[in-house]
């Protein structure tokens, strides 16, 4: 019955329900459930399941700059769009890495740390792509400039600094380092904290006059670094833990 | 810098317009048998205007006299010059002056003339300009972030119309200024700078034959983005010294307050002149990307920048003797 369910089509299946076969309680499961059951056999869950999704959406942006790079879509100064662009998803999903554990508390929805690895990985990725831009494009055929560059300018200073810090997070972001470094692991991942903020730096201090924009992303990097504060972090896990398991 | 770009540029507008190229071409031909002036500019007269392109809008001007300083280098496109523009008034992105300055009135216009001169008051826009034949001067525009791009501007020379109003001799700067018109100008309802905008030149800068009150670009009007109707260029400047729709002029003793340094005295001075070897305190001056010529090119748009912005030979006798360190 297990093989025939999985082989046999739906229609197929309903018509043998239909019969009344019901050799195990859970055939007489709704349709929509069933077919979840069978997800399963692909997916080890549903956020299994999503995560090929996410790691789609992820990519997006980087496919819309190809695509507008291979048509010559970039604007007027298509090497300050590249980096405004990477840049802007670079500290976004940095961002959303540092979102996953307040929104875990406040929401209760446990599940959510399962994205995080995938999240901060790209985040890396696009502050790796960031900088290739400017080392390559940019700077390209005045190299000799980029030393004094890091030394002098603060905001590529701070940028470059994040970009190195993020190196041995993202090197110790499997399972099997996680379980070596065992406690040191969360030490080191600390590090993500002073990351998000030599990131909004780096933007901050770029910006010749206008300060609105990198200020909305200074704003949501208080509240997230806020939310962790003990008093806070402390009142949300037990609001979290005092909900009724089925509101989780 | 400001930094994000966002003006929805499609590719579809983004047109090769050949005849630029070829107008250069002519220009460069023609300068081949001039005598170089004292500016030690390329430079022709000629009656022999390029054929006017259906892309630019704007009534086409007649240009007397032409001064090719770009030396040979690409000119940038027309959609480029004026769709990635500095003008705060009309928003901070670079897209925003073109796409925020449609509703703004560059005619009619006059201009106040004050301070110390004989002649002042107000006038109008055609009043200023009748006397004077109308010249295309291309330059190159060095923004003080560190990119630039070669404009063929058209206007008069500025000190031959500052000579009209007979500046006394307590005359030692000029002073501009822009319309403050908070319905045209949306940018204008955020304090990202103290509004009206303010610029000045020491006299003498003012009265160099570099200097241009441009009314057109491209052979053509002005459009709104680019400082309708009447601009400041000062080529060996950083770009934000060229001051946009001006109303006011003032002849004034002691160097005028200024918006930019007002804003940030450490990072822009009052002279602003270009130079690779006083940085920014943020970023390097010592290159710059160019945007000009035809097509998309990623690779290869970042060029040495020139002390003076290339016009040393004419302009550098201006500052002789002053630490270009402390007055930068």
């Amino acid at each position: 019955m297990l093989i025939l369910n999985t082989v046999l089509p739906e229609r197929s299946r309903a018509a043998a329900e239909s019969k009344g076969s019901h050799r195990r309680g859970f055939d007489s499961a709704p349709a929509a459930l069933r077919s979840a059951r069978t997800e399963k056999r692909f997916f080890r869950d549903r956020i299994a399941a999503t995560k090929p999704f996410v790691f789609a959406l992820c990519l997006l942006p980087l496919a819309l700059l190809a695509w507008d790079t291979w048509h010559g879509a970039l604007g007027t100064d298509p090497v300050a769009q590249l980096e405004h662009r990477s840049g802007d998803w670079a500290l976004r999903l940095l961002l959303a890495t540092l979102a996953i554990t307040p929104l875990r508390r406040l929401t209760g929805w446990n599940k959510a740390i399962r994205f995080r690895r995938m999240l901060g990985l790209f985040a890396f990725f696009y502050v790796t792509v960031h900088l290739t831009i400017y080392l390559v494009v940019d700077l390209g055929g005045f190299w000799s400039q980029l030393l004094t560059e890091i030394a002098k300018r603060p905001y590529i200073t701070v940028g470059f600094t994040a970009w190195l810090l993020l190196i041995p997070l993202a090197l110790t972001s499997t399972n099997a380092m996680m379980r070596r470094l065992g406690r040191n692991w969360q030490r080191l991942h600390k590090l993500v904290y002073a990351i998000g903020v030599l990131a909004v730096l780096h933007f901050l201090w770029l910006v010749k006059a206008d300060h609105r924009e990198p200020a909305i992303y200074l704003g949501v990097l208080m509240v997230l670094l806020l939310l962790r504060l003990p008093k806070f972090a402390a009142q949300h896990r037990q609001t979290a833990t005092a909900l009724p398991p089925q509101k989780k | 810098m400001h930094r994000s770009f966002r003006d929805g540029i499609v590719p579809s507008t983004i047109t090769s317009e050949p005849v630029y190229r070829r107008r250069r071409e002519v220009l460069q031909l023609l300068g081949l048998g001039a005598i170089g002036l004292a500016t030690g500019c390329r430079s022709e007269t000629s009656s022999d205007a390029p054929a006017p392109t259906e892309t630019i809008p704007g009534k086409k001007l007649n240009i007397g006299r032409r001064l090719d300083t770009s030396g040979g280098e690409a000119q940038t496109r027309y959609k480029d010059a004026t769709h990635y523009n500095n003008y705060y008034e009309f928003g901070t992105s670079k897209g925003d002056p073109a796409a925020n300055s449609g509703g703004f009135h560059a005619q009619p216009w006059s201009v106040e003339i004050a301070g110390h001169a004989e002649v002042t008051g107000r006038f109008t826009l055609e009043d200023i300009l009748k006397p004077h034949a109308l010249e295309e001067r291309i330059y190159r525009m060095r923004c003080v972030e560190a990119w630039s791009m070669v404009i063929p501007w058209v206007g008069i020379s500025l000190g031959d119309l500052l000579k009209r109003f007979k500046p006394t001799a307590q005359a030692k700067y000029v002073a501009f200024t822009t319309v403050n018109r908070p319905a045209e100008m949306p940018g204008l309802s955020y304090p990202v700078l103290d509004w009206p905008y303010r610029e000045g030149l020491r006299i003498d800068e003012a009265m160099h034959p570099l200097a241009i009150l441009a009314t057109g670009m491209y052979g053509h009007e002005l459009p709104n983005q680019n400082g309708a109707p009447l601009r400041l260029v000062v080529p060996w400047k950083y770009g934000y010294k060229g001051i946009k729709a001006i109303v006011k002029i003032e002849f004034t003793e002691s160097q005028p307050k200024t918006t930019w340094n007002q804003a940030g005295p450490e990072e822009y001075g009052f002279y602003s002149n270009v130079n690779p070897d006083v940085d920014h305190p943020r970023w390097s001056q010592k290159t710059e990307r160019r945007i000009a010529g035809e097509g998309f090119s990623l690779l290869g748009n970042r060029i040495a920048t020139k002390p003076f912005n290339g016009y040393a030979e004419q302009v550098a006798s201006l500052y002789s003797g002053m630490d270009l360190r402390k007055y930068f």
